[in-house]
């Protein structure tokens, strides 16, 4: 099996019927989806369509949302992560996330890449985790830029930099799935294609699920796009397939620019 | 015929009112005849004409309210029968209030009989003052009134000239509260100036025996460490060591675990508790968690325990002062970005680890402008020590043992007989002066704290 086969034999998370509810309302209708393991898969479709909805069940950050409710069946390697048997703290080390807009603790650049660590006991000496810094750092292409300063703020960095050092936070714990939810829509051009170079790098290391509003970036990152729209996963495919010869007259009319 | 402030003051409202009418209908009049349409709709021409007769009458009201009673006391003075009054202040003062009474038909007759040759030069006067007044009132009333009048005219931009004069109004009283704070530093500026110039504030700030007494002052007994010693004590320390964690795990609970259900039960009954009257908390102290202090001291054999106790009103101070500090570390951890909160969780931590390694750190520098102003306010505490802590002071660090504040001491000598020339009494005017400059410089700290971390996360 090539990686570029559609059917994934071994995927690494797979979903299946998965309905969520705020509340009394449903934003996300019966999603059937297998993430493959060395692959980017993108999500992509209008505002409002449940993409980032549908990303956040996959390491139960819903759970924060007091009104929202997930069935079905969500697992990771074969094990069901809404099983009441689930450790949810442990389910988010090994599926990290990265958000929207760039969140550094208000913390120095290395304590910001060495909380996960820490609180995992991940690092027994302080040598350890100055290795695990440094890997996580070099790994998001960060440690270049702030070699000389990890002991200035994170806050301080740029959108571009805090947003890979929020990668390098999320990776310094070793996890296998990487969520990331629309990271460059708070970018510049130039910081974005950093941070696109830096998905394509860790392909391979990480399985990465990545919603971009932003087709082309669909297009140059992700090997699987997902097309989203009011709720339901309308079509799922090789990315070139559904860039170039979508099987839904809905999607079709989403990359031609009929809406969204 | 008397000056009677209120009627007049409803005399030039109904004047006024008829100057809106006829403002509103002359508008209307002006701007048919020119065929043209208005700059500003009718009422704001009423309004306008209303505000120049009103306000310039109201205002010469109430000065002459002032003025105008020193004016005939003046006139009075300067009739011949008044040449015969002793000079003496206070008699003095008594025969020409008990004319005064007699003249404004307050009263029957005169008491004193040397105030009876005054009555009828008491009405007199009081009789021209009030035509006076009265008359330069309307005038002014009528002066503004027909000057607004005539300039009604249909590009008049009456609506801009009564926006302008409500945001004076609303000035004015804004300005209200910071006139008068200003009033109150420097009345307490000018007692205390009298007090340094006979006890140095050296000895005030640094002495260290506190034995005011009437009379002279005796050196070395305006002393105030072992007052502010004690406030320390008692405001900074007991009731801080108190209310910190207590507000801050409360603030805690509230905003990471409660159910909405609970959060909205408890916040609104905290913020009832910090408005339970300080004299209450006071009961409390003196008469519940003194005596049991006490106890629990005598039986660990310590010595000094006094019913009155630092600790006794230190404890209950904390506890007034919880809903302040949880409130404010409450407002601090809601004002992190949930995007923190979120960032943590989704790396694996615990709410705990989370709310320990990320929330507080970062709400800290608004938690601590927050318990800089809770203690700002144990420290002007006042009654709960006056009625819990003693007025003995002792400059001790036990806190079983009695000692007493920088307020219960002002009350102390301000309460009873006292004279306000002796140095005795003046020292309470410097001890609120050291206070007020102590608490303003510890809120000024604390605002811009609060201010600053406010800045950080907008």
């Amino acid at each position: 099996m090539t990686q570029d086969d559609l059917t994934i034999a071994d995927p690494k998370m797979r979903a299946e019927g998965v309905n969520v509810f705020y509340g009394d309302k449903q934003a996300i209708n019966d999603v059937s989806i297998d993430v493959g393991t060395d692959l980017v898969t993108a999500f992509i479709g209008p505002s409002g369509c449940g993409k980032s909805t549908f990303l956040r069940s996959l390491n139960r950050m819903n759970d924060t949302v007091a009104s929202a409710k997930v069935t079905g069946r969500i697992e990771l390697d074969g094990e069901d992560i809404y099983a009441p048997s689930m450790d949810v703290v442990q389910l988010r080390a090994r599926v990290g996330m990265v958000f929207q807009k760039p969140n550094p603790f208000p913390k120095s650049i290395y304590d910001n890449v060495g909380y996960g660590p820490r609180i995992h006991g991940l690092a027994p000496s302080k040598a350890d985790l100055d290795v695990i810094v440094e890997r996580a750092l070099v790994r998001a292409g960060l440690w270049d830029e702030v070699k000389d300063r990890l002991l200035e703020s994170g806050t301080a960095l740029s959108g571009g930099q805090q947003q890979r050092l929020c990668i390098a936070r999320a990776i310094a714990v070793d996890p296998e799935v990487i969520l990331m939810d629309e990271p460059c829509s708070a970018l510049d051009p130039i910081a974005t294609a950093k941070i696109e170079e830096l998905i394509h790098e860790l392909r391979g290391k990480f399985a990465i699920v990545i919603v971009t509003h932003n087709m082309q970036q669909a297009a140059r990152v992700s090997q699987r796009t997902a097309f989203f729209h009011l709720g339901t996963l309308v079509e799922y495919g090789k990315t070139t397939d559904i860039f170039t010869n979508p099987k839904q007259e809905r999607t079709k009319d989403y990359i031609t620019g009929r809406y969204g | 015929m008397t000056f009677n402030a209120a009627a007049l003051l409803l005399l030039i409202a109904g004047l006024a009112l008829i100057g809106w009418i006829a403002g509103r209908q002359r508008s209307n009049l002006v701007a048919g005849r020119a065929g043209t349409k208005l700059h500003s709709r009718p009422q704001y021409h009423g309004w306008y004409v209303a505000l120049w007769l009103f306000a310039p009458a109201a205002l010469f009201l109430a000065v002459w309210s002032s003025v105008s009673p020193g004016l005939i006391t003046n006139e009075v003075l300067a009739n011949e029968a008044a040449q015969s009054l002793p000079s003496f202040g206070f008699e003095r003062g008594a025969i020409l209030s008990d004319a005064r009474s007699v003249a404004l038909g307050k009263q029957d007759a005169v008491r004193l009989p040397a105030a009876a040759p005054l009555v009828q030069p008491y009405a007199d006067a009081a009789y021209k003052y009030a035509w006076i007044g009265i008359a330069a009132m309307l005038a002014l009333a009528l002066a503004g009134g027909l000057y607004a009048f005539t300039r009604i005219k249909p590009d008049f931009r009456a609506r801009t000239r009564v926006e302008r004069t409500v945001m004076a109004f609303l000035l004015l009283a804004s300005l209200v509260a910071i006139l008068t704070t200003f009033g109150i530093v420097l009345s307490l500026l000018f007692e205390s100036i009298r007090f340094f110039q006979l006890v140095s504030p050296m000895e005030l700030l640094f002495g260290t025996n506190w034995a005011p007494q009437s009379g002279a002052p005796v050196d070395d007994t305006f002393g105030g460490i072992p007052l502010f010693w004690g406030t320390v004590l008692i405001g900074a320390i007991i009731a801080m060591i108190v209310a910190i964690p207590i507000g801050m795990m409360t603030a805690v609970y509230l905003t990471q675990y409660a159910a909405p259900v609970v959060r909205r039960w408890v916040k609104p009954i905290l913020e009832i508790l910090a408005g339970v009257p300080t004299v209450v908390y006071g009961y409390f102290a003196a008469l519940t968690v003194a005596p049991a202090l006490r106890e629990f001291a005598v039986m660990l054999g310590i010595p000094n325990a006094s019913t009155e106790s630092a600790l006794a009103a230190g404890i209950v101070m904390g506890v007034m002062i919880i809903p302040f500090v949880s409130s404010m570390a409450d407002d601090s951890i809601n004002a992190v970005p949930q995007a923190m909160r979120d960032g943590s969780l989704a790396l694996g931590a615990t709410p705990n680890e989370t709310i320990r390694q990320v929330l507080i750190p970062a709400a800290l520098p608004g938690v601590m402008g927050g318990i800089l102003l809770a203690v700002s306010r144990a420290i002007g505490e006042t009654m709960i020590v006056v009625m819990a802590a003693g007025l003995s002071a002792n400059l001790t660090a036990n806190p079983f043992a009695s000692v007493t504040t920088v307020t219960a001491q002002i009350v102390k000598l301000l309460t009873g007989d006292q004279e306000f020339d002796s140095a005795k009494t003046l020292a309470a005017f410097a001890l609120g002066l050291v206070l007020f400059v102590v608490t303003l410089l510890l809120n000024i700290a604390a605002l811009r704290i609060v201010k600053k971390y406010r800045e950080a996360y907008e």
